[in-house]
């Protein structure tokens, strides 16, 4: 068995009064990718947005249970959100960069958490951009605004961004759904080069998408988990009823 | 079955069609007609000497607004000075820090409010609480009350102008590990700018033709502005005397300075304007 990154117990999530997880259990093995699978609304999305507490920007969002990581409960109230997020870097389904340039857009990470000198800076970023596999196409353009690249561009120049602070954890949630096939499959290659450094946890609708670059597979329904267990068992032999529907296209 | 007869709809369309052109044919037309009367009077004002010397007195030559101009720039750049930080932090809770709570929709409320209150009663409020009881007339009293109205304005725009900043541009800022400040002065601040700049613009156009709340405040004065804590002489203020008084050239010069005043809200209206389609691209 795998080491745990992140091990999620009883975690209920409440959008107002509406309940939308029910106390779920999850382990994340680390330095693999585990994707979670389901139909729209099931709750994979906020799921993955308790890893990084990004849904208390919403006052009406709150979360029970516990998750830790590395055997620390990061639902307590002494978490240091910011040192949480830097660890806990995440990726969206829209491709977000700033309103500042391809290199401010990596640098800016970088400067709010280490003390760096201008050439250890440039070296960081380039490292950055090289390991998002952007750097040969804009090297020559890293005074653009970030908003000039293309779509499937600047999804890449959101890995960069966030791998540069040196997470330990990335949360994807539908990275691939806003772009093209042939940016689609760059980023799923770059989700295989990250197994073994980064533990990843990818949301996606794209069910080829998560038998091919998937070591764990999570199927939610209706806030609740289904089945988990090794991407290929729950792709070729599902325990569940529900999950072979759902695979197979019978629902979703 | 047989439809009706399409002609009376159709004649309705067109007359509320033709309607609809004339009243803003008539409204360009006002406008027009109002930038070609204070143009074609306020033209011959403007000299040399119009910006350069002080006022004289009826029927003495050579005379100008110097003072004036300075003492409105001084005036509404204090105003902006006091009035954009604070409408635009309000701006930032209304939109950010109190977003959804209920003091928030207080807040929003009260700003609305204070859009609609009428210049001459802030000025009236300043008087009673700047002027008398100092017993004097003060640039300041007029800039706090320029202020006063520039507040709500800048504000609402920004709570506007920082809600158009879609969330998921904070989520990734947040998600980065940057802290809440950084998130909106660095991310959504430089997300929303132009459209920022363009609510501090249309602010400082807004209150730089106010009199009413200068008359209380701020008053007029002959002599060349040297502290805001005696009466500044102003253009506003002086259109109302000069264009009050039974001299020719004095009546001249209110129409220069009402011209000068009309060039600068139009140029500060079309900057912004600029501004805002440069942010659309």
């Amino acid at each position: 068995m795998n080491p745990i990154k992140i091990s999620t117990r009883g975690l209920t999530f409440f959008y107002g009064e509406q309940q939308v997880l029910f106390g779920n259990d999850l382990d994340i093995a680390q330095g693999k990718v585990t994707a979670i699978i389901g139909p729209s609304g099931c709750g994979k999305s906020t799921h993955i947005r308790v890893y990084n507490r990004i849904y208390e920007l919403y006052r009406d969002q709150r979360a029970t249970g516990r998750v830790l990581l590395d055997g620390k409960n990061i639902l307590a109230n002494d978490e240091d959100l910011i040192e949480l997020r830097r660890r806990v870097g995440m990726i969206f389904q829209k491709p977000t960069p700033f309103p500042m340039t391809v290199y401010d857009n990596v640098a800016y990470g970088l400067k709010m958490h280490y003390k760096l000198s201008r050439s250890e800076m440039r070296d960081r970023v380039e490292e950055a951009l090289k390991q998002a596999a952007l750097w040969d196409e804009v090297k020559d353009e890293l005074s653009r605004p970030g908003m000039a690249l293309s779509g499937g561009q600047q999804q890449r120049l959101c890995i960069a961004r966030a791998i540069a602070v040196e997470p330990e954890v990335l949360l994807m949630d539908e990275p691939t759904s806003a772009i093209d096939p042939v940016a689609t499959a760059r980023i799923e290659e770059l989700i295989e080069s990250f197994k073994g450094r980064y533990t990843v946890a990818i949301v996606t609708h794209n069910m080829q998408q998560a038998a091919r670059i998937s070591d764990f597979t999570a199927f939610f329904f209706e806030g609740k988990i289904v089945e988990f267990g090794a991407t290929e068992k729950i792709f070729t032999n599902p325990d569940e009823k529900q999950t072979e529907d759902y695979i197979t296209g019978r629902f979703g | 079955m047989k439809p009706r007869p399409s002609t009376g709809r159709k004649l309705a369309d067109l007359v509320v069609k033709g309607l609809s052109i004339a009243a803003s044919l008539l409204g360009i037309f006002v406008l027009g007609w109002i930038l070609f009367e204070v143009g074609r009077r306020g033209i011959a004002a403007l000299n040399w000497d119009f910006f350069t010397q002080l006022p004289t007195p009826p029927g003495v030559d050579g005379g100008g607004l110097s003072s004036a101009i300075v003492g409105t720039l001084i005036i509404t750049a204090l105003a902006t000075v006091i009035g954009v930080p604070v409408g635009m932090m309000a701006g930032v809770y209304l939109a950010e820090v109190g977003k959804g709570t209920r003091l928030a929709s207080v807040v929003r409320f009260t700003i609305n409010v204070m859009m609609g209150i009428p210049s001459i009663i802030i000025g009236l409020f300043i008087y009673t609480i700047m002027v008398l009881p100092v017993g004097r007339f003060s640039g300041l009293a007029g800039a706090v009350a320029l202020a006063i109205i520039m507040l709500p304005v800048v504000a609402r725009t920004a709570d506007d102008m920082l809600n158009l900043v879609p969330n998921e541009l904070r989520e990734s800022a947040l998600a980065l590990g940057l802290p809440r400040w950084r998130v909106t002065f660095a991310v959504v601040f430089r997300s929303a700018k132009s459209g920022l700049v363009t609510g501090v613009l249309l602010a400082v156009a807004r209150v730089s033709g106010e009199t009413a709340p200068l008359l209380f405040t701020s008053l007029n004065s002959v002599y060349w502005p040297t502290s805001i804590s005696e009466p500044m002489s102003n253009l506003t203020v002086t259109i109302f005397n000069y264009a009050m008084s039974p001299y020719p050239d004095w009546q001249q010069a209110a129409w220069g300075a009402s011209l000068l005043i009309m060039a600068a809200v139009l140029f500060v209206n079309i900057i912004s304007r600029g501004m805002f389609r440069e942010r659309k691209k």
